[in-house]
């Protein structure tokens, strides 16, 4: 069943198809009209700089800021803070689903761990990631190991929190019927709670790895000789205002990639879900 | 009911009561039951009256407010092996994510006492016997209802269970398929030597299948009656069902539903 995959087709009631009998027509109703739309900004953006609308200074052109970017691939010099930058999220990411997993299934079967963990895990989420970089300084220093906690302890909580939904809203008769078919225990915990609730785990997952995306960013910015978050301030601490742009590029390039990549993910592990409920719906 | 084989499966002094928003609801006022080895018993009465309670109960799947269950010589609390429960909820009993093989073979798999080449062996002639052959692959939802309840059917059937506990498992199917899967049920009972406890609000089906068919009255249920149907084998559609036995039965056992339902009663002969 790999042949099931989500299209992103907004939904037809919400959108009627735009009446266009011209000879562009089907442009309005595809994405391309988005990524066109993209473009004109870009054009924009060129014109507005080489009328110096704002100060040239601050507001390169665009395609200034594209030269000096593929320089900066080709140079390698962007790839090296991508993939120190990489290394810390991805590490702090896993680390934080694997808590974030284990915790919620633990909440969410065991009456004890809930009744334990439930108000302290309400009283941490809310504190804003910054907020407590001071603190990790202080006791982790400026090294990976502040940065990769910061990132572990931020994607905890919206990874914990799905888990602990979708394992409270796993159908008991799936439970039951596992337990006559004698499966109980450890054993009902990763044969029927972890599969079902897998679908509520991917949000979370996908939630908290854009999460990862901006603590990592946040941290490199304050504490780090190295990463996109420290090139992208310390370009514009030295003027380098192209470079700077050059990174902010490179970010925005990163998210859409991780986003499309976790999407594929999701597709092919979730296939029987996606096929599951809109036959139901 | 007097019965001479050894009791497999049973049940004393049982009592259910549900508290619920609007008080308490008794299900089951004081049933005992004793269920025969290789026996096949359909247990039919009015909707609500705490069909599916007992049954649960009985697999140890529900604990009864007082009373107990036996199955063997031990007492049931938690679901003894080799007694296997079908849901009457069956689209919300089949996993989602497994395959309709994958599914089939989920108690076999768990036994843990059978290799993967048994395995893969038993799965395949199980989804020969419910006519699956050629939608291994699929998954439950891109199966009919009637086919998702087969799958259901060949889960439980696979792993060879002693008894098989049913909760109304053909309600959800046309006549001709039922037909197909009461014959199925029949020639697997005979053949495997199982015991089958069967629920029904079909007075008809109930009847047929079975070698005694217990009624419940309205919640809170007791035993109304209790009555060996003893028909000739092999039993058949059509001839069966035309017998005058078949008829008594049939008639005497729905005057009892009748007139739980406050409906008028039929006469019997
Ligand atoms: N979990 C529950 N909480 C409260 N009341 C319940 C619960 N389960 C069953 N009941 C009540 O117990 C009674 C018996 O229910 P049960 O499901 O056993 O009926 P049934 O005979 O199987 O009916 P049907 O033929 O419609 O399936 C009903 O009145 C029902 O409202
Ligand atoms: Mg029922």
């Amino acid at each position: 069943m790999t042949d099931i995959v989500r299209t992103e087709q907004p939904p037809a009631a919400v959108m009627p198809p735009a009446k266009r009998p011209a000879r562009f027509g089907w442009l309005w109703n595809t994405r391309l009209l988005g990524v066109l739309f993209i473009g004109a900004l870009l054009i924009l953006w060129e014109i507005a700089a080489a009328y110096a609308i704002f100060p040239p200074m601050s507001f390169p052109r665009i395609s200034s800021i594209l030269s000096i970017w593929w320089q900066l691939v080709v140079s390698g010099e962007l790839l090296g803070e991508l993939l120190s930058s990489l290394w810390r999220m991805f590490a702090g990411y896993f680390i934080g689903v694997a808590l974030g997993v284990g915790l919620g299934l633990l909440m969410g079967y065991v009456r004890f761990f809930y009744n334990l963990l439930e108000p302290i895990t309400e009283v941490l989420r809310p504190i804003p990631s910054p907020a407590y970089l001071p603190i990790m300084i202080l006791f982790l220093g400026i090294d990976d190991e502040m940065k990769i906690f910061m990132i572990a302890f931020a994607t905890v909580f919206p990874v914990l929190l799905n888990t602990y939904s979708g394992v409270r809203s796993v159908d008991p008769i799936q439970l039951q019927t596992a337990r006559t078919f004698g499966v109980s225990g450890r054993k009902l915990l990763t044969q029927i709670v972890l599969p079902a609730s897998s679908p509520y785990i991917f949000t979370g997952m996908r939630v908290s790895l854009a999460v990862a995306l901006i603590v990592m960013v946040i941290s490199e910015m304050v504490a780090a000789s190295n990463g996109i978050g420290y090139f992208i301030l310390s370009a514009q601490r030295g003027f380098k205002i192209r470079d700077m742009f050059a990174g902010v590029l490179t970010l925005a390039m990163l998210g859409y990639i991780l986003n499309r990549l976790f999407l594929l993910i999701e597709n092919r592990v979730l296939a029987w879900h996606y096929g599951y409920t809109q036959q139901r719906s | 009911m007097s019965q001479s084989g050894r009791a497999v499966l049973r049940v004393s002094g049982l009592h259910k009561s549900f508290a619920a928003a609007g008080g308490t609801t008794v299900a089951l006022n004081g049933v005992d039951l004793e269920i025969e080895a290789g026996s096949f018993v359909s247990i039919i009465g009015p909707s609500g009256c705490g069909k599916s309670t007992l049954l649960q109960i009985m697999a140890g799947l529900a604990t009864p407010t007082s009373g107990e269950v036996y199955y063997e010589q031990s007492r049931v609390q938690d679901p003894p092996p080799d007694v296997v429960y079908v849901f009457q909820q069956y689209t919300r009993s089949l996993f989602p994510w497994k395959t309709v093989e994958r599914n089939v073979a989920f108690g076999l798999e768990n036994k843990g006492t059978m290799s993967r080449a048994e395995i893969a062996s038993r799965t395949r002639e199980l989804i020969g016997l419910v006519k699956l052959t050629g939608f291994e692959r699929h998954y439950p939802w891109q199966l009919s209802g009637g086919m998702q309840q087969r799958v259901a059917i060949a889960r439980a059937l696979a792993c060879r269970p002693a008894v098989l506990l049913m909760d109304e498992p053909f309600s959800a199917v046309d006549a001709l398929t039922r037909a197909g899967l009461q014959e199925l049920l029949r020639a697997l009972w005979r053949e495997l030597n199982l015991t089958v406890i069967f629920v029904t609000h079909d007075v008809d089906e109930g009847v047929y299948l079975s070698n005694r068919v217990v009624a419940l009255s309205r919640a809170p249920a007791t035993i109304a009656i209790d009555v060996l149907i003893e028909l000739p084998e092999p039993r058949d559609q059509i001839a069966t069902r035309a017998l005058p036995a078949y008829l008594k039965h049939r008639a005497h056992l729905l005057a009892q539903l009748f007139a739980d339902e406050g409906l008028k009663s039929v006469e019997v002969a």
